[in-house]
């Protein structure tokens, strides 16, 4: 059997969305920027995409900027409120310990171009607190960016509450939604969003597009010089296949997605009760407020490569939070901010279902990792020491 | 092109020399959980010849695969051939490892090393003059 469960990584693209594709790419190819009536089809369908996806998410058609991406919407965001606020001479911005590297590292570059950044902690909930949001906001505070749901844990942040925080404050409020889009209801006004970050990928659309949501008024500097294209903010000739592609794919999952919500809950939990009756493992993060299709998992006395590798050559596709699958040193940077110590950190596992997952996908997956994590403890040195008392548990 | 080599692959999924020798005369432990590698060698010595040799790992796969092909290389060798045993050959021996988990054979180099040292202090006479 095949499970691909890591749908955090990346969707496989759905019929719908690759179909609506193809004319783009060969039938209809004018450029958008095309005055003649082949550039024009291009141009129709793609701002039909963009009023598609305003829609989505309770936004104006020309609130949406398509990117190459999550991580550039996510650097664009973050550049855009740096340069806003740098004229206002506000050179504070606020994130949290969980984000993604895309905010984490242009964090890290602004920081050193003379903005202080505030990462606010989150508890072994892996949910930030909107009160501790709140008092790390300054008088001179440029923006607030907190993810929607994080991208290996799963938890979901109280996004609107921290949007009302931040409205009532006049501090501008980005949020990665890189994992959310698709999976949740967003309402940008109601949840009181300026700038919100997607990626197709994440909900069955192609790699490649993203785009990123800006209210109305909020001036963004283009990080990409060139053509007049996206209303002269983003230059280069648009992707209109992959952006038509995106469109179709957001709708179909928006469609289905409270019946997919509920079945998947359901699947995930039964998932993660499977997976803590191995001794010694534990859940990462809230096991409610998550993702639905998100399960994560550390097993002590093991680490994280070796099991993916003994997965995969079970047909079980999934990921990992070691040192050793991030390619540094350190573990994942969200499993130790929920306070899990490097030693059990090495030894993590991400399950992310798709909407397609099965009753028996999940038997599988609970039985496999089962067998795995105990053979790969039955050859380690530090889950012996555990054992015969010389070690003490953490898990 | 796949993460590992073959080899690796294959020294990953059937590691040889897997275990513990409950009387063994020289043992040795390195790296620690906090870097996500730990390698322990336990060492039987019969007439300066490395008689058996187990392991046993907490890592990755090349860390698994790097213990498991330096147990290879100095089964049944003699003790000085043994403690001659460098990283490099390690790798050669798995067809290379990728540049970040060089440190992999490095570490099966230091473990093998480490027990051979804790043989000597076991049996001062056997050890080769300084």
């Amino acid at each position: 059997m095949t499970v691909y469960a890591d749908n955090a990584a990346t969707t496989p693209m759905s019929e719908a969305a690759v179909a609506a594709m193809l004319p783009y790419l060969t039938e209809i190819s004018g450029n958008p920027s095309s005055l003649h009536s082949d550039g024009q089809r291009a141009k129709e369908a793609l701002e039909a995409a963009r009023a598609d996806v305003a829609a989505a998410l309770g936004a104006q058609p020309r609130e949406i900027l398509f990117t190459s991406g999550g991580s550039e919407a996510d650097n664009t965001a973050l550049r855009a409120a740096a340069v806003l606020g740098a004229e206002k001479g506000k050179r504070h911005l606020v994130s949290t310990a969980i984000e993604h590297h895309a905010v984490l590292h242009t964090l890290a570059a602004l920081e050193k171009e003379g903005f202080e950044v505030t990462l606010v902690p989150v508890g072994e909930s892996g949910i930030v607190d909107p009160a501790a949001v709140a008092a790390a906001i300054r008088e001179d505070t440029a923006l607030v960016s907190v993810m929607y749901a994080n991208n290996e844990i799963g938890t979901l942040q109280p996004v609107a509450e921290i949007g009302a925080i931040c409205r009532e404050k006049g501090v501008l409020f980005h949020t990665d939604a890189v994992q959310a889009v698709g999976r949740c209801p967003i309402d940008v006004n109601a949840e009181h969003i300026d700038l919100l970050s997607a990626s197709a990928h994440k909900f069955h659309g192609p790699k490649g597009v993203g785009f990123l949501y800006v209210r109305r008024g909020v001036k963004v500097t283009p990080l990409i010089a060139g053509g007049a294209q996206e209303r002269g903010l983003r230059a280069g000739t648009e992707n209109v296949g992959g952006i038509v592609a995106t469109a179709v794919a957001l709708k179909e999952a928006l469609a289905r997605r409270e019946e997919d919500a509920a079945r998947l809950t359901a699947l995930r939990d039964r998932l993660i009760e499977g997976l803590a009756a191995i001794p010694h493992s534990a859940l990462n993060g809230d096991p409610v407020r998550r993702l639905p299709g998100n399960v994560n998992f550390c097993f002590e006395g093991i680490e994280g490569e070796s099991l993916l590798l003994l997965l995969d050559d079970r047909g079980i596709r999934a990921s990992s939070g070691s040192a050793c699958t991030s390619g540094s040193l350190d573990p994942s940077h969200v499993l130790l901010a929920i306070g899990r110590v490097h030693d059990v950190a090495h030894g993590s596992l991400r399950l992310s279902l798709g909407e397609d997952a099965t009753g028996e996908e999940i038997d599988y997956l609970i039985a496999n990792v089962r067998e795995v994590v105990a053979y790969l403890r039955s050859i380690s040195p530090v889950w012996r020491d555990l054992q015969s008392g010389q070690g003490r548990f953490l898990l | 092109m796949a993460l590992y080599s073959d080899t690796v692959m294959d020294h990953f999924r059937n590691p040889r020399n897997v275990g513990v020798i409950e009387d063994a005369d020289g043992v040795g432990e390195v790296g620690n959980a906090k870097c996500g590698d730990i390698m322990k060698i336990y060492l039987k010595i019969e007439d300066d010849v490395v008689a058996d040799v187990k392991f046993e790992t907490f890592g990755c796969g090349s860390a698994i695969a790097s213990s498991s092909m330096a147990t290879e290389l100095i089964k049944g060798k003699p003790v000085a051939e043994a403690m001659a045993l460098t990283n490099r050959a390690v790798a050669e021996a798995l067809d290379g490892l990728p540049a970040h988990k060089l440190h992999c054979s490095v570490l099966a180099e230091e473990a093998i090393r480490s027990a051979l040292e804790d043989y000597y202090r076991k049996h001062p006479e056997k050890a080769p003059e300084k």
